[in-house]
């Protein structure tokens, strides 16, 4: 049994661990072990990518308890990739928030480290109800980092998104003791071997159950209609934690793909129930989050409905339920969700450089370091609209294509180029307020006298954060033949199903189940 | 006894739903806690109602009940539990920042 699968979870909780009982040592003791547990995921996931990049699927039984009885961790592929963009994600997101976010409040490193083991377990895991547990515990950290230097709009943000989560974590409940209740089982891979066998009668509680499911993840990932809380929660948190959020919308799009690939895949009476409402919605979704970008005053407005505009593509893309269009989705994830994260904290770095007037898009002269600034945000924005020649473009490409002779092709084309048309008008209208129109008041700018800029404390760090993140689209465009290659096997691996039902239950899977009333 | 409990669950969530719906925090807290309190009920019969039976294999036990539902319930109610908690804090956080107990920690309206 490899022990691989175990550590991205491992690692972040014993840090945290350590953190909270060595609360006394302050600050730089915390900061210590948050970067270096860091740099440690670095390596961990690398050897991930590659362990499951040569095709086979290694399962972690905690316990040695055998499947189904214990709970399994399962590395393919697509856990593989989702866990190295966590990685990718949070590594400059922990480095920007060691510049100053982390001591508006107590315990941040502890309740981040926390986020990031959710968020890998939530990945890694084989088992529906250690799914929901996972998802507790990244939803009970992102609750805390939500709000963690208060102020009223931070509070007030928080409350709904609890409220909101909270009620998603019921519906979650009820699914899960329907699927108990019906199935005798919560492990993914023994799920796709009862399925199909499962009586007449029964049919439509697990339906029931699978479209609950399918609520909570739509709810997770922001698909209208359950979008509304994501503009407000992610703008008023700080940039470092809003950055690691861009990934929290991928844990509902990646959960959705798992169990509907899965668990349910294996008989028609469930995979028939996404297919009539999934496109409409996501496309529905792109427009909304094309209007709210359009109608938002402040950058970070903009980048928070750009994230929506992104689910809805991306699930417009995993709506076919065809394995290379769902391979394309996969190349556009990684995309998306590092040039959002990016956004969020290049939005931080143009609100700190501009002073009074924040990210608001008004007019107020140029930044501080407006060309290192402006360049950044070129990069970006070309990225996030799709515009050759970096990934978002091949990103685009590749979902127009895998999705053109598919039934409703047509209309996932005209979203997609409308909403990159829109994106493009509004990065480019934003641009020009934020970095070339002078104020206007006749209040004389600040001269600036170069060689004698100050820069607060913390600055270097935040530049390096940004720069990693920024770099991500153009790596991302240059390596674009073997992260494609990669992301098209992790999609024909998902969608093959039986060799992971085979990795985790063993070549005889035939356990004496009996039959209950 | 199905019947009781079907009854059962079903007013709890229909009153749950009705509080969530409220406009201030602490019908919304009530509302939460009764809805957890449902579902608990719910995973808690989705190993089927055995009375009087062992969660075990004993030796001279004939039949016994299902333990894993028993186990789920025990990790919802903790979760559920420290939901509760963070909410009801924040609530008053919100209640001392903004001066309201209103969901949206503002007064609109009526």
């Amino acid at each position: 049994m490899n022990q691989a699968a175990i550590l991205p979870i491992l690692i972040p909780l014993t840090a945290a661990i350590l953190v909270l009982a060595g609360h006394r040592f302050g600050l730089h003791f915390a900061r210590t072990v948050f970067l270096v547990t860091g740099l440690l995921l670095i390596p961990v996931s690398a050897w991930l990518i590659d362990l499951a990049g040569g095709g086979g699927i290694a399962v972690y039984a905690l316990g040695d308890w055998r499947a189904p009885f214990g709970i399994v961790l399962v590395l393919d592929r697509l856990s593989a990739i989702m866990v190295a963009l966590t990685t990718a994600i949070a590594v400059p997101a922990m480095l920007y928030a060691t510049a100053g976010t982390d001591t508006a409040g107590r315990h941040f490193h502890a309740l981040f480290l926390l986020q990031i083991a959710g968020l890998n377990g939530a990945f890694l895991t084989g088992d529906l109800f250690n799914l929901f547990v996972f998802f507790e515990v990244l939803l009970l950290a992102s609750y805390g980092l939500m709000v963690h230097g208060a102020g009223i709009e931070r509070v007030r943000a928080g409350l709904a998104y609890v409220i909101l989560n909270l009620a998603g974590s019921a519906l979650f409940l009820v699914a899960l003791g329907l699927i108990y209740g019906m199935l005798g089982t919560l492990n993914l891979a023994d799920m796709a071997v009862v399925l199909p066998g499962l009586p007449d009668g029964d049919h439509a509680v697990v339906r029931t159950a699978f479209a609950l499911l399918v609520a909570v993840f739509a709810l997770k990932a922001a698909l209208l209609p359950l979008s509304f809380w994501l503009p407000h929660a992610y703008v008023a948190t700080s940039a470092a934690v809003a950055a690691l959020f861009a990934i929290m919308t991928k844990v509902g799009i990646y959960a959705l793909l798992r169990v509907s690939v899965i668990g349910f895949g294996s008989a028609p009476f469930t995979t028939d129930l996404l297919q009539p409402w999934l496109l409409p919605l996501a496309l529905a979704t792109i427009a909304l989050g094309s209007i709210g970008a359009l109608a938002a005053r402040r950058l970070a407005v903009v980048v928070a409905n750009l994230v929506v505009v992104s689910t809805g593509t991306l699930l417009a893309a995993l709506a076919g339920d065809e394995a290379h269009s769902d391979a394309a989705a996969l190349y556009y994830l990684v995309h998306t969700t590092l040039v959002t994260a990016a956004f969020f904290l290049l939005a931080d770095c143009i609100a700190a450089a501009r002073g009074g007037q924040r990210d608001t898009l008004e007019r107020g002269g140029p930044p501080q370091d407006a060309a290192v600034l402006g360049f950044g945000y070129l990069i970006l924005a070309v990225a996030a609209s799709g515009m050759p020649p970096l990934s978002g473009f091949l990103g685009k490409i590749m979902v127009l294509r895998s999705v053109q002779f598919q039934e409703m092709g047509a209309a996932i084309w005209i979203a997609l180029i409308l909403s990159g048309f829109v994106t493009m008008l509004l990065l480019a209208r934003a641009a020009s307020a934020l970095f070339w129109e002078a104020a206007p008041t006749n209040e004389a700018a600040p001269a600036i006298v170069p060689g004698e800029r100050s820069y607060p404390p913390g600055s270097r760090r935040k530049a390096v954060a940004l720069c990693l993140l920024v770099g991500g689209s153009p790596l991302l465009t240059i390596a674009a033949a073997p992260v494609f290659d990669y992301v098209r096997a992790a999609s024909d691996q998902l969608h093959a199903r039986q060799p992971y039902v085979t990795a985790v239950l063993g070549q005889r899977h035939d356990i004496a189940r009996e039959r209950r009333p | 006894m199905e019947f009781l409990f079907a009854i059962a669950i079903g007013v709890l969530t229909a009153a749950a739903i009705f509080l969530v719906l409220r406009a201030r925090t602490f019908s919304v807290i009530l509302g939460l806690t009764l809805l957890s309190y449902a579902v608990n009920l719910l995973i808690f019969v989705s190993g089927r109602l055995t009375i009087d039976a062992p969660p075990l294999m004993l030796p001279g036990a004939d039949r016994h009940t299902d333990p894993l539902p028993q186990a789920l319930v025990l990790t919802a109610i903790v979760i559920s539990f420290g939901m509760t908690a963070y909410l009801v804090a924040l609530a008053l956080r919100a209640k001392g920042e903004s001066g309201t107990d209103h969901v949206d920690a503002r007064e609109t309206g009526g």
